[in-house]
């Protein structure tokens, strides 16, 4: 029996609730969009709208990577790419983390190496792979490297950026408490600097990637991008695109990982 | 009486800063003495050089011209600890509140029982207790400053200096706080060197203010301040029967430049 009014809802419950349907709103226009967009594919093939050798369409993709798994171990493809780009990314953070380091250590040496990075900076890396293969040989070195000279750059700006940024006055507080720079570097600065470290990451792990793919273009037997060129040459449009479907997937559980590691430390650290 | 012992004696101290565009003089001809237990105002125009002087009395910066001479009661010769509170109380949030008291004491190495016994104390004794693994944030302006003051107290200074520390404030906790913090300071017995712009705020809390001219600042007034107190509540300075002749005697120190 619904004889009894529902409760009055408090103003603050009124406001989760509202904003919660927000959310899901969100959420369920993003799922929309892409089931429209897969059946829009799906369909225009079948109608032959589009030509599904050059378009190829989800069903060819689904199939395409059942039998890439069972014939062609796409799972060590997908491995290698996953290893290389986290290895390059791991070095990229902690070379970056060096050097913005000692550039923030001394100023003279941060003056002396500026119009440095910033032309290696916005120098476009793929320019840079040929030779790297010159020097290094086809093979998972060049690849790292080619992931490596695609991030570190920015990194280390963004880096040094924020170690910059971190109000003065702490460091003059920790100096007036008799602490030294290195004190003053890892009680204030290092510290303070968490969310642009955390944010710097998130864009370097999906640099990293693309300067993986470009190097698997060029110099490699395995991997994703490997595949994507391998596939284009045999006219294999199919692979192609599973191909650049698994990079996105890729790219979306980065990020996510990413997102999941940064929520840990905030919560750890109450920021 | 150790309350007319200069400990420190500053002569004729001078300092300028310098850039490409030529040199920009901030402190001229300053001599004053600061006695111990003494707690005294520096008041001037804003951008005098007040905190420049601050900070060649605290030893992080050098004066250009003049001496500071160390008198120390027992006749030895070193330097008085200094203990030095900024504009804002700069808790760090990535460190709860014990941790932050004790960063003095971290970065000196004396995280030792003897040491740590007395943030104890203090801790107990300023209320902060109970909010020892709280986060900077998670305290109230006030208990923000208390934490300020035991992680310079921590270090056990002689000499405090501080340099507008309730500039952050609104007017309501500034007024609350700086008699609290004041009242804690004079309670530990130490000697104290307060910078503001506030003439209220340094009539009610110091013994002697000292006032600066404008750039380049030397000394244009001493005064030593005698208040009639009814209690001690934060606003019985305030309503002393002699407090506005002493704000009218700074105020036209300050605003008739000469």
């Amino acid at each position: 029996m619904k004889t009894e009014h529902k409760k009055e809802l408090t103003k603050q419950e009124e406001f989760v609730k509202m904003h919660r349907r927000h959310h899901h709103e969100i959420a369920s226009w993003r799922t929309l969009l892409f089931v429209l967009f897969l059946m829009l594919w799906e369909v225009s093939v079948r109608l032959k709208w589009i030509d599904s050798f050059f378009f190829s369409s989800p069903s060819r993709v689904v199939r395409c990577f059942v039998e890439q798994l069972k014939y062609n171990s796409m799972l060590s493809h997908i491995g290698v790419t996953l290893f290389e780009t986290l290895f390059s990314f791991l070095l990229v953070l902690l070379f970056s983390l060096l050097v913005s380091t000692l550039l923030w250590y001394s100023t003279k040496l941060s003056e002396i190496m500026e119009p440095y990075l910033v032309v290696l900076n916005s120098l476009p890396k793929s320019a840079l792979a040929p030779l790297f293969i010159v020097w290094l040989g086809t093979g998972t070195k060049t690849i790292i490297v080619a992931g490596m000279s695609v991030a570190i750059f920015g990194s280390i700006i963004s880096f040094y950026t924020g170690f910059q940024q971190v109000d003065a006055e702490k460091i003059t507080l920790v100096y007036t408490l008799g602490g030294s720079r290195r004190d003053a570097f890892f009680k204030v600065v290092l510290p303070g600097s968490v969310p642009i470290l955390l944010s710097t990451a998130k864009v370097n792990i999906g640099l990293a990637l693309v300067g993986v793919i470009i190097g698997e273009f060029l110099a490699a037997r395995k991997g994703l991008g490997y595949l994507i060129i391998y596939g284009s040459q045999v006219f294999q449009l199919d692979m192609v695109i599973t191909s650049i479907i698994v990079l996105c997937i890729i790219a979306l559980c980065f990020y996510k990982s990413i997102q999941v590691i940064e929520h840990q430390i905030k919560k750890k650290f109450k920021m | 009486m150790a309350y007319m012992h200069n400990i420190l004696e500053l002569k004729n101290i001078g300092y300028s800063y310098h850039s490409l565009h030529g040199e920009t003089k901030a402190l001229k001809d300053i001599s004053f003495g600061v006695r111990e237990g003494e707690f005294i105002a520096i008041v001037g125009p804003s951008g005098c050089g007040k905190s420049t002087l601050l900070s060649i009395i605290a030893g992080l910066l050098t004066p250009e011209e003049g001496t500071i001479i160390v008198n120390n009661p027992d006749g030895s010769l070193h330097y008085p600890k200094i203990g030095y509170m900024l504009q804002r109380d700069h808790l760090f949030e990535w460190r709860t509140v014990y941790r932050n008291v004790t960063l003095g004491l971290e970065l000196n190495h004396k995280m030792t029982k003897e040491h740590l016994d007395v943030v104890e104390r203090l801790l107990t004794d300023y209320g902060l207790d109970k909010f020892r693994d709280k986060r900077p944030s998670e305290l109230s302006g006030g208990m923000k400053q208390r934490a300020a003051l035991i992680r310079t107290l921590a270090l056990e200074p002689q000499l405090l200096l501080l340099d507008e520390p309730f500039s952050a404030l609104d007017y309501q906790t500034r007024l609350f706080v700086s008699a609290d913090i004041c009242r804690l300071i004079r309670a530990a017995g130490k000697t104290m060197i307060i910078i503001t712009h506030d003439l209220s705020e340094a009539i009610s809390l110091a013994d002697r203010i000292i006032v600066l001219s404008g750039r380049p600042a030397v000394v244009k007034n001493e005064v030593s301040v005698n208040l009639t107190l009814a209690d001690d509540s934060p606003l019985a300075a305030r309503n002393a029967p002699e407090f506005q002749q002493y704000f009218n005697t700074l105020w036209e120190d300050m605003t008739h430049e000469n």
